[in-house]
This record gives C-alpha cells, sequence and structure tokens, in this order.
C-alpha cells in the first residue's frame, strides 16, 4: 500500500495518520452552502476510490432566518476504505460555520471528536440568535472535544480581497475556503472541484475566480499552519470497488431513470401526474427534464387531479405514474381504489415522510407501510413494493413499472425523504439487463370482453381506446365477471373480490423467493427490515458476525405480495427482529399473514437508525437468548 | 367505426349500447343521450376514437349508454381523468359527462383548471339544480331557500352560476342549451364539437323527481319565447314572441336594458348585434335571468386559442427533434463518471 504522507509547513515529511473510515458533518446556515460543499466533497471522495454514503438533511423552511438553530443545514459523509453502507452513526469531525450549526449538532459528538468552527461567526449577534448566554468557544464548554477554531471568515476575506468582491459576495466563498482544508485533512484532489467552479460560474468568472481562491487558500492553510491539536492530515485508503464506471446517485434520479427505462422496455408513454410536496417533488423536477424521451410531465391542481390524471394515461395506453409523500397519498386514496376496480397499470411513488398530518416533512420516517397496503376503502388489494437504497431506485423503478403492466395493477413504490436525497456512488448497469417483455394491447374483436383474464396471471386485457370494435365501458361500479357490465349480484361481487385478490397474491410467483442479504438462511436470529434501513442493518449485522454472532440479515423489497417463501424462511430462525422506523407495521404484516413470533425494533425520530442502536438490540436479544438456555440446560 | 366506414350514413342507434337506460322516467337525460346520439351520427364521428367519461351523479351513468368507449371514474374528477387522457393521446376525442354537484361542488377545482388549460374537449354540465343520486339535496346551482332534505327550512348560500364560473376562468367556448330543445341542442354540441380546447356547454336538465319545473319560468311553451334568448354571433339580440323585443345597453352605463322595436322609435339598429368573440358581453349575457331579462341560449362566447395537449405536444416533440438518439443507457452516464479499474 502506498504510504501516505503530507508536507510540513518546514518541507519535512510527515506521515499522515490512516483511518479506515471517517464521518464528516458540514453545517451551517441554510444559506451557506452546505450542501454544495457536501456535494463537491463527495464527488472528489468518490474519485479518491473511497466508498462512500451521504446524508443531506435540510430544514423544512427555505431561507430560514439567519443564524438561528432552526435555519441550520447538515450534509454527512461517511467514506472509508471498506464497503460504506451508511452515512455513519456520529461524526468523526464536524464543521460548523456559526454558533447555530455548533449547537444543533453537539449532541451527536463524543469526547474527543474534532470540530472545526470560525470563530469570526461567534459574534455577540449570532451567539445570541443561537441562544447562547456565553461564547462556548471560550467558557471551557467544548473541554471535551478538540476544537480547533479558525477564523474563517477572517481567512476568506483575505483570500479573496484582490477580487474585489464586496463583503457580502466575498464571505459567501467561506464554504469553499473551509471546503479547501477539509480537502488537505483527507488528501483529496481540488482539481475536479476548481474545473467544477469554472463551468458554475461562467457567466460571473469574478465569483468563479473568488470561490477558487478561497479554496486554495483554505487548502494552503492546512498545508502550512500548524492547526491545533497537530493535526497532520489524514489518510483514507481506497476501498475494495467492483471495477467498472461508476456515478454518485440520488434516489430520485435513479428512480427517475428506472421509470423511464421501464417505459421504453415496455414501448410506453411515461406519463408522470404530481403536485408538488416535499420531499417527493425532486422526481417530477427530474422527470420534467426528460421529454426528450418522450416523458409527459403534468403538474395537476391537486394530489387527486394528479393520481386522475396518470389513470387517464393509463387508460389511454401510457404507463401512468403519480407521485407524492403521505399525506398527498392519502388524498389519492379514492382514485386509488377506481384504478383498482378498472384494473388498469399504475406506479404510486410514495417518498415518506416522518410524523402524520403534515408532520417533519424534511425527515425520513417508514410509516406509510400500513397506508400502502391496506389504506383504501373495501378490500382492495394492489402491489407495494419498497427501495432499499438511492440506487436501488433504479431497478425498483423497472420492477413496478413491469409489475403494473404484467399483472394490469397498481403498484405503490415506498420510497423516503432519506433515499430520495442521499447520495451513493453506484456501478452503472447496463440497462439492457432489466429488460423485459413488452405489453401487447387486446386487438381481437371476436368474443371480447374487457375483464377477459390471462389464465395464469389473472391479468385482464389491455384494450385501448382508438381500438375499432373494442368499445366498451369500465368504471368504479362492481362489473360482472364476464362482461364487464354493472352487475349489483352478491355471488358476482364475491367472485370479483376473490379474483382481484388472487390476481395481486400471484404476483408473488413472478418475483424471486426471498433470500438473506446477509448470512445464513437459518440461524439464531433474523433481523429483517425493508426500505432504506439496509444500510445500518446490514453494516451492524456484519459487524455482528465478526464479533461471532449468528444473526442473519433479511430485507424485503417485495412487501405485498410477500416472498412465498418468506414464512418457510424466517420458521428456520429461532427469533425474528423487525427494525423500522415506524411502531411496527412490518412487524404486524409479518406476524398477521406468517403467524410468525417477531419483535419489533423500532425508532421515530425522524433520523435514521444507528448502527449501533441495531447492534445493541441484537446483542441484548441474544445474551438474554443465551442466558435462558443456560438456565435452562441447568434446570435439566 | 366499423359501421360508419361504409357508404349508409350511421344513424343515433348507431352510437347507442346494449345498456337499459336506468334514469327515472321523464327524466331530462333521456332527452339529452338522445340529442348527443343524434349529434355524433350527424358528424358521423368514429365509435373507436370516441370517449365519454364521467364522474359520479344521475349524468354521470351517461357513458354506459354509449356504443363508444366510456369510464365512469369518481366524484368530480372525470376532468383530470379526460386530461391525462387526452395527453397520452390525443387523437381521442373526449366528451366529458357531469352535472352540478359533480362539477361544480366536489370537483369545483378539477373544472376551473381544465377550462384554464383549455384542454381539447367537450365538457356538458347538466343543471338541474338538485343532487339527484344521492336524494334531492340542494346543490351548488340550487336558489337561495331550496327546501330539500338538507335544508328543510330552506337553502341559505348564493348559487354558482356556471356559464359564468366557466367564463371567470377563462374558457375559450361557452355556451348553453336546454334537454328538450333538440334541434337547438344539437347545434350547439356540434359547434362545441368543432371547437378546439374546451368546450363547455351548460344544459338546463330538468329533475323530475327533486327539482320539476325549476326552470318552466324560462323553457315552459307558453313564456318560452319572451323568456329566452337565442343568440347567434353577427346577429342582433332580438327575441320575443312577436320578435320585437330587443336588448341594448342602457345610456350612461354598462348595463343591458330591454327595449321594444317601433317604440319611441327604436329600430334594429339600436339592439345589440351578437359577437360571440366578446368575453364581457359573453359575461353579460351570461347573468341575464328571468323575469327581468331573457335567458341568453347558444353560444355566448368561443373565442379559440392554444390547446393544452397541442402544446405539450409540440414541447416534447421539439425535445424529441433536439436529441434523436436519446438513449436511456447514455442518460446514466451523462455527468460526473469515474472509473474503477480493478
Amino acid at each position: 500500500m502506498e504510504k501516505a504522507a503530507t508536507r510540513a509547513s518546514d518541507g519535512e515529511i510527515v506521515a499522515r495518520r490512516e483511518l479506515e473510515t471517517v464521518v464528516v458533518r458540514f453545517a451551517g446556515d441554510s444559506g451557506d452552502g452546505i450542501q454544495l460543499t457536501g456535494g463537491q466533497f463527495t464527488q472528489v471522495t468518490a474519485l479518491a476510490g473511497n466508498d462512500l454514503t451521504t446524508f443531506p438533511d435540510f430544514p423544512a423552511e427555505i431561507r430560514a432566518p439567519a443564524g438561528t438553530t432552526y435555519g441550520v443545514s447538515t450534509f454527512q459523509i461517511n467514506f472509508g476504505g471498506r464497503r460504506i453502507m451508511t452515512a455513519g452513526d456520529r461524526p468523526d469531525v464536524l464543521v460548523a460555520l456559526n454558533p447555530a450549526a455548533l449547537k444543533v449538532n453537539l449532541a451527536d459528538l463524543a469526547p474527543g471528536d474534532q470540530i472545526i468552527t470560525d470563530v469570526g461567526a461567534y459574534t455577540e449577534r449570532n451567539l445570541r440568535k443561537a441562544g447562547y448566554d456565553a461564547n462556548p468557544l471560550e467558557d471551557g464548554s467544548l473541554k471535551k472535544y478538540r476544537v480547533i477554531p479558525i477564523d474563517i471568515s477572517k481567512q476568506t476575506l483575505a483570500a479573496v480581497k484582490p477580487i474585489g468582491l464586496s463583503q457580502k459576495d466575498a464571505l459567501r466563498c467561506k464554504n469553499l475556503w473551509t471546503l479547501g482544508l477539509i480537502y488537505w485533512l483527507y488528501d483529496r484532489d481540488r482539481q475536479p472541484t476548481i474545473d467544477w467552479l469554472g463551468r458554475k460560474f461562467e457567466t460571473r468568472p469574478e465569483l468563479g475566480e473568488a470561490n477558487i481562491a478561497a479554496l486554495n487558500a483554505g487548502h494552503a492553510y492546512g498545508e502550512t499552519v500548524e492547526l491545533e491539536g497537530e493535526v497532520k492530515g489524514f489518510a483514507v485508503r481506497q476501498a475494495q470497488i467492483e471495477p467498472g464506471l461508476y456515478r454518485n446517485v440520488t434516489g430520485g434520479e435513479a428512480l427517475s431513470w428506472g421509470l423511464v427505462a421501464g417505459a421504453k422496455f415496455a414501448d410506453l408513454k411515461l406519463f408522470l401526474g404530481s403536485y408538488p410536496i416535499t420531499p417527493a417533488s425532486t422526481l417530477l423536477h427530474l422527470l420534467a427534464r426528460l421529454k426528450h424521451f418522450g416523458v409527459v410531465t403534468f403538474q395537476a391542481e391537486d394530489e387527486m387531479a394528479a393520481i386522475c390524471a396518470a389513470i387517464g394515461a393509463s387508460y389511454a395506453g401510457g404507463i401512468g405514474v403519480t407521485s407524492s409523500s403521505g399525506p398527498g397519498i392519502a388524498l389519492k386514496t379514492e382514485a386509488l381504489g377506481l384504478a383498482i376496480s378498472a384494473e388498469l397499470p399504475l406506479v404510486v411513488v410514495n417518498s415518506q415522510r416522518a410524523g402524520l398530518s403534515t408532520g417533519l416533512p424534511t425527515k425520513t420516517e417508514q410509516s406509510d407501510l400500513f397506508q400502502a397496503v391496506f389504506g383504501r376503502n373495501a378490500d382492495s388489494p394492489l402491489a407495494v413494493i419498497a427501495a432499499c437504497s438511492p440506487a436501488d431506485c433504479f431497478e425498483v423503478g423497472v420492477e413496478a413499472v413491469r409489475i403494473a403492466i404484467r399483472h394490469m395493477t397498481p403498484v405503490i413504490v415506498l420510497s423516503d425523504g432519506y433515499i430520495a436525497n442521499a447520495s451513493e456512488p453506484w456501478l452503472i448497469p447496463d440497462v439492457a439487463e432489466f429488460a423485459f417483455e413488452p405489453p401487447e394491447f387486446h386487438t381481437e374483436a371476436d368474443g371480447f370482453q374487457p375483464y377477459l383474464r390471462d389464465p395464469d396471471t389473472l391479468a385482464r386485457v389491455w384494450a385501448i381506446p382508438g381500438t375499432p370494435g373494442l368499445e366498451h365501458r369500465v368504471g368504479g361500479i362492481e362489473k360482472d365477471y364476464d362482461t364487464g357490465n354493472i352487475s349489483y349480484d352478491p355471488a358476482n361481487h364475491q367472485r370479483m373480490t376473490d379474483v382481484r385478490a388472487e390476481k395481486v397474491a400471484r404476483i408473488a410467483d413472478d418475483t424471486p423467493p426471498q433470500t438473506p442479504q446477509i448470512g445464513e438462511e437459518s440461524g439464531r436470529m433474523a433481523v429483517v427490515g425493508w426500505g432504506s434501513t439496509f444500510g445500518p442493518i446490514g453494516r451492524a449485522v456484519i459487524n455482528l458476525r465478526g464479533e461471532g454472532y449468528d444473526v442473519s440479515h433479511i430485507h424485503l423489497r417485495h412487501l405485498w405480495p410477500l416472498p412465498r417463501n418468506l414464512g418457510a424462511l424466517l420458521a428456520g430462525f429461532d427469533s425474528v427482529l423487525v427494525a423500522e422506523l415506524n411502531t411496527g407495521q412490518l412487524k404486524m404484516l409479518l406476524r398477521g399473514q406468517l403467524l410468525v413470533p417477531a419483535e419489533g425494533l423500532n425508532k421515530v425520530t425522524g433520523q435514521p437508525f444507528k448502527i449501533s442502536e441495531i447492534e445493541a438490540a441484537v446483542r441484548t436479544r441474544l445474551e438474554k437468548d443465551l442466558e435462558k438456555d443456560n438456565e435452562r440446560r441447568r434446570v435439566r | 367505426m366499423n359501421d360508419v366506414a361504409s357508404a349508409d350514413r350511421p344513424t343515433a342507434k348507431d352510437y347507442a349500447s346494449d345498456q337499459e337506460l336506468r334514469w327515472c322516467p321523464g327524466c331530462g337525460d333521456y332527452a339529452i343521450v338522445a340529442a348527443v346520439q343524434r349529434t355524433l351520427a350527424d358528424l358521423a364521428v368514429s365509435r373507436d376514437k370516441t370517449v365519454f367519461v364521467s364522474g359520479i351523479g344521475c349524468a354521470s351513468r351517461f357513458p354506459y349508454y354509449m356504443a363508444t368507449y366510456g369510464f365512469h371514474t369518481i366524484h368530480g374528477r372525470a376532468p383530470a381523468i379526460a386530461t391525462g387522457i387526452k395527453l397520452t393521446n390525443p387523437e381521442l376525442d373526449i366528451w366529458v359527462i357531469s352535472g352540478d354537484g359533480d362539477a361544480l361542488s366536489i370537483g369545483g377545482n378539477h373544472l376551473l383548471h381544465v377550462l384554464r388549460r383549455n384542454v381539447d374537449i367537450q365538457f356538458l354540465l347538466f343543471n338541474n339544480e338538485i343532487y339527484g343520486l344521492t336524494k334531492g339535496q340542494y346543490s351548488p346551482t340550487s336558489r337561495v331557500g331550496t327546501r330539500s332534505p338538507s335544508t328543510p327550512t330552506g337553502s341559505l348560500d348564493r348559487p354558482v352560476a356556471p356559464a359564468s364560473f366557466a367564463l371567470g376562468a377563462d374558457a375559450r367556448f361557452v355556451a348553453r342549451s336546454v334537454d328538450t330543445q333538440r334541434d337547438h341542442l344539437c347545434n350547439v354540441l356540434k359547434r362545441a364539437h368543432a371547437h378546439r380546447g374546451t368546450s363547455f356547454v351548460e344544459i338546463f336538465q330538468n329533475c323530475i323527481v327533486y327539482n320539476d319545473e325549476v326552470f318552466a319560468g324560462f323553457t315552459e311553451k307558453d313564456v318560452a319565447d319572451d323568456a329566452q334568448i337565442r343568440v347567434e354571433h353577427g346577429k342582433p339580440l332580438i327575441f320575443g314572441k312577436e320578435r320585437n323585443r330587443g336588448l341594448r345597453l342602457a345610456p350612461g352605463r354598462i348595463a343591458f336594458e330591454v327595449a321594444t322595436l317601433g317604440d319611441g322609435g327604436v329600430g334594429e339598429g339600436d339592439i345589440l348585434v351578437h359577437d360571440e368573440n366578446n368575453r364581457v358581453l359573453a359575461s353579460m349575457l351570461a347573468e341575464l335571468m328571468p323575469p327581468a331579462f331573457p335567458m341568453a341560449l347558444g353560444v355566448l362566447y368561443c373565442d379559440p386559442a392554444e390547446s393544452f395537449e397541442a402544446v405539450v405536444a409540440a414541447q416534447i416533440e421539439r425535445a424529441e427533434a433536439d436529441a434523436p438518439d436519446a438513449d436511456v443507457n447514455a442518460l446514466l452516464r451523462q455527468g460526473h463518471t469515474w472509473q474503477v479499474r480493478s
């Protein structure tokens, strides 16, 4: 392995300290460009050959008053020389650009963690806005941390002075100065960011120049000034990463591309009907830019119109998609019933957010599982699948389109705020790997009935307007099993209810059997999850197995119908722990459907699981079991 | 449609489905479905290219009785469904059938937006000023004081005027007719069909069970000539049994007054000429109420503008023309990428 080194101020080569993984959290005011700073650091870190995961966390307010605690925006990145599965339980380094950022994030630090902060921002006014009575840099309250106080504001102003910007514009380069310092700290290449700044400020070259000057000055500062605590910089070695072409991808991007790919395979016009809602709007923004793929995006007047337009699109022979978050999905519920009754394909994306009602719009939770599976009037079955990471959204997008068309059913895709906004490196696949057979519209008038069914899947025929000889009427009133005409016949309603349920149940014949993501197919304990808990559960299980615990990780993509073999698979474990960011919805589903004595590990703070939380829960349970076993043996 | 392609002119029957009509005996909807079927036959439209979309209510059963494609959807949402259909396949000829509750209560928002977007559909609003299917509650078009199961001592809220609402929402085609005036209705429907963009047609429809004769004041034979004015583009606004009454602007005010031809030297030249491109005139006509004024029927307003699905399609076509080789694999590789070597 290459020996990492850095040059000290006197020209002497000093060894950089090696780290396996690092978690850096950038925190500052919403207006400080924190997300942008994080994005740049992510890119150069990927280029440096580290694996990584990021977690952007920003306030719901668009421009919260500067300097306040509720205006703090953060971006956390976990990177390292091994597979990185989460954004990290807590930061090793906190970069706080003002007192509010320090105040909000301090609780997540452990003694000995590093804080880099801009002392220039600790003015009386800013301290007051952050709710500090005394300057925490001076009152000894930060004793247990390793604080590196730098007057970043002053340094930035000095660095960009030759360019002659206004004080306000000059101070806006503070984030780049800080980024330069962090680049030095972790030995990152500045060039990609310099190139990017050049492109970004093409029309205002003086701003580009100033930002580049700030970046370089921050880097030079690290090189030449002895940082408090004799920090000499770190080296993080490259991870063992599968060779190939990579990019960073957010869940929003991957999902939009997956839907486009699915529509291409299906040879159908992709139609998105959507109404803006946090954190789901990204999909609307992204698909609106893909018109050259024939994508139609329709910003509807409300959530009901958004799904209804999508249903109209599918009725007319396109693939209708609608996207929202929990409260918006609630508004779409009646129309979902229509799509189920009319047996039309439809993809409904729910980027879940935290809390009931308006809740915590920018925070993450998994509390809409029941809403997805059961949340409609009457027996109204549909398919539910979940994405487990940003990159996974691509495959899930394709899969949603495939199931919707093949089984003539609405499919709910559960994503969440974390998946939609977080990014991870992605080994870019050849899309041909995911291709499926395009659907055939029904054209044969002889013997046509609108509810003719495929004998295997029970999907009804798709006969679209414009087809001569197939003129027919559908709607939300119960239909005759054969003719599709209105029917109030009691036995017919039973039969139609049964066939709708069986049709959705048979989707499980068409999806792969469940296997553990990590570990054996039987053992002491299975930790079961779905959605964005994939990373923390996976890392926890890997760590626990390293310690000798007999535990496997089972992560579900298909939530309704459940995989056919799931009951048998879970029966092979002494205990089943379902870890989810809600109060126990998948746990109840598994108990109810499979009669497994699943237990829950639940959290609803609006924040992802920490790896340590899952590790602790598994250890406690397995050790308790062990004690019980031992006791039993003693008793015998 | 198969049989229309033959040399024989289609008949209204060619557009009737095999389903038995299930409205109350004497319902105005019977006359409307017959008028629509006759209109489609006169226009010889293709059954397979025609879609009837409806929401919920008595009127919304309409699609089941047409031998075209039909989608009976949910309460108030038909305009949104129709928008999705039209954007996906602009070739389809779409009629939305709605009632006063469906279009102006639960679906008021969708009506507003389909009108302002100007999606190329025909929107027929059967106005009977009552909720029929839910058994007679007052509706958003019911007059103040309407006694109904939900307003036993009379309704208190002021009604919405459908045509005025449509004009306010920037509809580019607003017309009115009456269920029983077959020829007039058919002509209005033909004009609506010919118009590109949303054609809004309010049809006064009698609910024989819950609101019988609510429009009798201007539809009954003995009063109709004096209580209605059938407007026609380019023709003077004249009405009355003797065709001797007309509308003119009151001196010094922006308001109509009824003038009698020959009275005090009033000649035809003093009467306003209908200009269906004039939205101000259309709004004034829409607000006329018997008995002081005649009820205005016919095409009140027609001023075509670009239809929504056409501009949406044009934008997509431009994007496709600018990127003829759009490829998903290339899309995934756009932007910043890096190679990891073994």
